[in-house]
């Protein structure tokens, strides 16, 4: 049963992230995610003070406010100040997750959060952490709730908004043309990425969340040429990394999310063999 | 007081050794770090710095010990790796670079998640110590190791400052390099190994995610208070020596502060204050330049204003109410009088009970923006042929930025003219 | 040299255009009649696609203003269609080419509604013009340069406007799909409809175009090919003298000036 957890757990966070990762790594913008991802530690921290405890509610506001405050820094820096893209990311990420750390240190007997969580995450403690309700039933375990109802509407969102996120990301200076604002889908877009990279970091850490929104999208993205096709492949390979993910940890007795994120890898690797066969067959085939 | 006292005498050979070594890994990290980001490459940094955890670890298992010399050839090598996976992924396929480096780094930093973890079970009392290359702990700087590490930041200095000039050249533009016969793929390939010892040596100080920082922040911010890469780069080592020693002070003072994020945070307090405030570049001098502009575009126009109202009767040193200076020009009153009164102090204007008058300066300043204005609009209907009744508004603007140097240019090409388009005389 | 037109369905009135306050194009002012072709030419760097990206709303103006059909952009932007250059798009994107062409149809959707049969069946008519009906299942990353300018254009037939603006269709194309091109152009001025072109072959520009717009930071001239395209406004265009304007814009840059009065 424990194992039936966190596999869920891990594969609900790999379709959210990768659903969204496919867009990003079309609009060549995944370092965002990286960035979201280590940005939001005071956030986490501040609410961690406020509340005193990991309640979720709170954890979800300070981490989303910080994460939001990162995309504005990122984009002001950019263009006002008119600092080279990803100058701005990497500068203002590390600022706030150096933020993060300084408050740790400061009310280290108060806060029970360390950047150990934020970046490897917990997913191993998932089933521990029950929903009961008040006339004690048990729900089983809340982080599969949170990242469930998440993954519910970043679907809901690219249902909705498939053709106005696909043609912002090929083509926005058509999309402006005929009147579809690319500036609103950029954002709808970073919201979307904040909520969830907020919602699944405690259950498997920034690194998880970061192989997540980049790695299922660029396996499927050599393996298809279609847009629909891309998504379905990024959702099925999730399921695929989880379960071997896990498999591999419980066979070596070792991290969770590290496996998991090393199955990502062996996917891409795989995935990116294949894609050289089959170019060097194909420039073969026209010698 | 005491405590800086006691700091900056430097007579605790604990304080010496962790100021030493961080200045030492900042300003080498900064250094490289101009080169990265002048080739934008910015976020290489951060994937090298995580990519380094799988060596670490191997080199750990391997030798059984923290050994520090097998570590940091570990690091050396899986850093190395992750930047050849980058550039192989990116040259042979249609991934792009930012899903290469994400993906690269979130992967290799899985793997040495599992062999952290694989380390752990060993129950090795030695790998407590580890912690120090993820999370970073200058602290931790002390007796052989800060030497090896000194060692390679004096190494990683040297190297930038004797391939200099071909680092600037092939950063600024790599097929001129090439053209002048420039190694530029070794020269490349060498900035890639200082990147990965930059990222290998600092990662102790302030650990895998705020590397990053170490390399481009300070470089990021020097960009702005100069054009000129050699004192770009020298300026981003003073900003990454002065967060190194800040670092080291603030936990020296507060000893439960960690050196590495402090660090960070003061370089980025530098990279803040230097896109707001720095010269020229900076979001407030920019701003400020704009403001000023209005100012002179409001005192010229004035100006005008008063040798219009001359140009009726010949009089160009007649003194004018505030009712006859709004009689030509649309102006807001308030900005007029505000105007009035700082060229009054300017000696361009005099003033008498309420009424106004050019001095001679004032009228020589008036003349002059009065004959931009008409050769302006001369050059637009003569070059660019612009009807007469639309050349107006354009001169209006270009009136206050004629350089003396580009009416002189202005007066050649129009062979001296006396007449403007609307045939109204040219001031001498 | 400005020949106006009598009754334009487009107006640019006294436009300048600047990038980072260094103003790119000067005061540009003209009209354009229904039912032609016509081109703006002029020098690399003249900003003839700056002017077209200032038409459609891609790019704010320092001043002035740009009206089709008597109206501005924003009232009539269904009647309107745009054909970016070719290398402005990531070509390895994952669509395939009826997908490109059905985004032709997206301004007439909004929000929520999804392409239907009728749209895919008007796609594909588009897709027979330009003769690619064949490739509409293809990727687009397997086609040739002249198929994706076809593409290109057929997605903007999908979009059954009444003008049209093309970045530079005939770079880098092969001759057939040239010749495919001015036919298909010929045809839609035919039927009323307007096509400015954007286009760096002086020699084929007298062939192609009833009407012309010689463009260098300023206007040159603009009106009827014959009585505008002459050796000495070409000169005018591609020779230099405009010294001066560069430079003043270089100034204008440094010191942050604004383009116009406030």
């Amino acid at each position: 049963m424990i194992a039936f957890w966190i596999i869920l757990t891990g594969f609900l966070v790999a379709s959210a992230c990768g659903l969204l990762g496919c867009f990003l790594v079309l609009r060549k913008m995944s370092m965002v995610g990286d960035a979201i991802s280590h940005a939001i530690l005071p956030g986490i921290v501040i609410a961690f003070l406020w509340s005193g405890s990991r309640e979720p509610v709170s954890m979800f506001i300070g981490a989303s406010t910080t994460g939001l405050v990162a995309t504005l820094l990122i984009e002001f820096f950019h263009h006002k100040a008119r600092l080279q893209s990803d100058a701005a990311i990497g500068v203002v990420f590390t600022f706030m997750f150096a933020i993060g750390i300084i408050l740790i240190s400061i009310f280290a007997g108060q806060v029970d959060v360390d950047q150990d969580c934020v970046l490897y995450g917990e997913i191993a403690y998932t089933p521990i952490d029950l929903w009961i309700l008040d006339s004690g039933i048990i729900m089983g375990p809340r982080p599969v709730y949170i990242v469930g109802t998440v993954l519910i509407l970043i679907i809901l969102f690219i249902l909705l908004g498939y053709k106005q996120l696909k043609l912002t990301s090929f083509d926005p200076a058509f999309a402006s043309a005929v009147g579809i604002s690319t500036a609103v889908w950029h954002y709808l877009l970073m919201a979307a990425v904040s909520i969830t990279t907020v919602s699944s970091f405690e259950s498997v850490g920034a690194i998880l969340v970061i192989a997540f929104l980049i790695g299922p999208p660029a396996t499927a993205y050599l393996l298809t040429d279609d847009l629909k096709q891309m998504l379905k492949i990024t959702v099925i390979l999730g399921l695929f990394v989880s379960l071997t993910g896990y498999g591999l940890a419980y066979w070596l007795n070792a991290s969770i999310a590290g496996c998991m994120a090393t199955m990502t890898g062996v996917c891409f690797a795989v995935a990116f063999a294949r894609h050289r066969w089959a170019s060097s067959r194909y420039r073969a085939r026209l010698v | 007081m005491q405590n800086l006292i006691d700091f900056f005498s430097f007579s605790d050979p604990n304080v010496r050794y962790v100021v030493l070594g961080t200045i030492l890994l900042s300003s080498s990290a900064a250094m490289v770090g101009a080169f990265i980001l002048l080739q934008k490459k910015a976020l290489v940094g951060d994937a090298v710095a995580h990519s380094v955890l799988p060596g670490i670890c191997a080199a750990f298992l391997f030798s059984g010990s923290k050994n520090i010399v097998l570590m940091l050839a570990g690091a050396f090598v899986s850093g190395w790796l992750s930047l050849v996976a980058i550039d192989y992924i990116t040259a042979k396929s249609k991934i792009k670079k930012d899903a290469a480096i994400g993906l690269v780094l979130a992967v290799f930093f899985g793997v040495g998640m599992v062999m952290m973890t694989f380390i752990q079970q060993t129950g090795n009392a030695a790998q407590s110590g580890l912690d120090h290359f993820i999370f970073g702990k200058a602290a931790a700087l002390v007796g052989d190791d800060l030497l090896i590490f000194s060692i390679l930041a004096a190494v990683i200095l040297i190297t930038v400052g004797l391939f200099f000039k071909a680092f600037t050249l092939v950063a600024f533009d790599k097929n001129y390099a090439q053209a002048l016969g420039y190694p530029v793929r070794r020269l490349d390939l060498l900035l890639t190994s200082l990147t990965v010892l930059a990222v290998v040596t600092g990662i102790t100080a302030v650990g895998v995610v705020l590397m990053a920082a170490m390399l481009i922040t300070p470089a990021a911010a020097a960009r702005y208070w100069t054009n000129r890469i050699r004192h770009m780069v020298g300026i981003a080592v003073a900003f990454g020596a002065f967060a190194g020693l800040a670092g080291a002070y603030i936990s020296y003072v507060a000893p439960s502060m960690p050196t590495g994020p402090w660090m960070v945070v003061v370089s980025t307090a530098i990279a803040f204050f230097s896109f707001f405030f720095a010269p020229k570049k900076g979001i407030f001098p920019r701003m400020y330049t704009q403001y000023k502009n209005q100012w002179i575009i409001a005192e010229e126009n004035t100006l005008k204003i008063f040798y219009h109202l001359g140009e009726r009767n010949s009089h160009f040193n007649g003194m004018r109410g505030l009712n006859e200076l709004t009689s030509t020009r649309e102006m807001e009153r308030a900005t007029l009088k505000a105007t009035l009164r700082r060229l009054a102090t300017k000696e361009l204007l005099v003033t008498r009970n309420n009424q106004w008058g050019l001095t001679d300066k004032g009228y020589q300043q008036a003349a002059r923006v009065v004959r931009l204005h008409r050769m302006w609009e001369l050059y637009l209907t003569k070059y660019m042929d612009i009807p007469a009744d639309h050349v107006h508004d354009d001169a209006e603007t270009i009136e206050h930025i004629l350089t003396p140097e580009l009416e002189r240019e202005l007066e050649h090409q129009l062979d001296y003219p006396d007449k403007d388009p609307h045939n109204t005389k040219i001031p001498k | 040299m400005i020949i106006h037109a009598k009754e334009p369905v487009l107006e640019v009135h006294d436009l300048t255009v600047s990038y980072s306050r260094k103003p790119v194009l000067w005061g540009i002012d003209f009209t354009l009649p229904s039912g032609c072709i016509a081109g703006v030419v002029g020098p690399n760097g003249a900003g003839k696609s700056t002017l077209l990206k200032t038409i459609m709303g891609l790019i704010p103006p320092s001043s002035g203003y740009v009206k089709l059909f008597g109206h501005p952009l924003e009232e009539v932007r269904h009647r309107v269609s745009y054909v970016p250059q070719r290398e402005s798009v990531d070509w390895d994107f994952p669509v395939s080419v009826l997908d490109v062409v059905l985004m032709g149809r997206y301004g007439k959707m909004g929000l929520l509604r999804n392409p239907d049969r009728q749209d895919k069946a008007m796609a594909m008519d588009c897709l027979d013009k330009m003769g690619m009906s064949a490739f509409a299942k293809r990727q687009i990353s397997q086609l040739s340069g002249g198929q994706q300018q076809r593409v290109f254009l057929a997605r903007a037939l999908a979009q059954e406007a009444d003008i049209y603006f093309m970045d530079e269709p005939f770079a880098g194309v092969d001759a057939a799909t040239e010749q495919a091109i001015i036919t298909l152009l010929r045809d839609m001025a035919a039927a009323n409809k307007t096509i400015i072109v954007v286009h760096h072959d002086l020699q084929s520009a007298r062939d192609y175009f009833d009407w012309i717009i010689l463009l260098n930071m300023r206007l040159v001239a603009g009106g009827p090919t014959g009585e505008v395209f002459t050796d000495e406004m070409i000169q005018q265009a591609y020779g230099g003298r405009l010294n001066l304007l560069a430079q003043v814009g270089d100034m204008m840059e440094k010191r942050a000036f604004p383009t116009r009065e406030p």
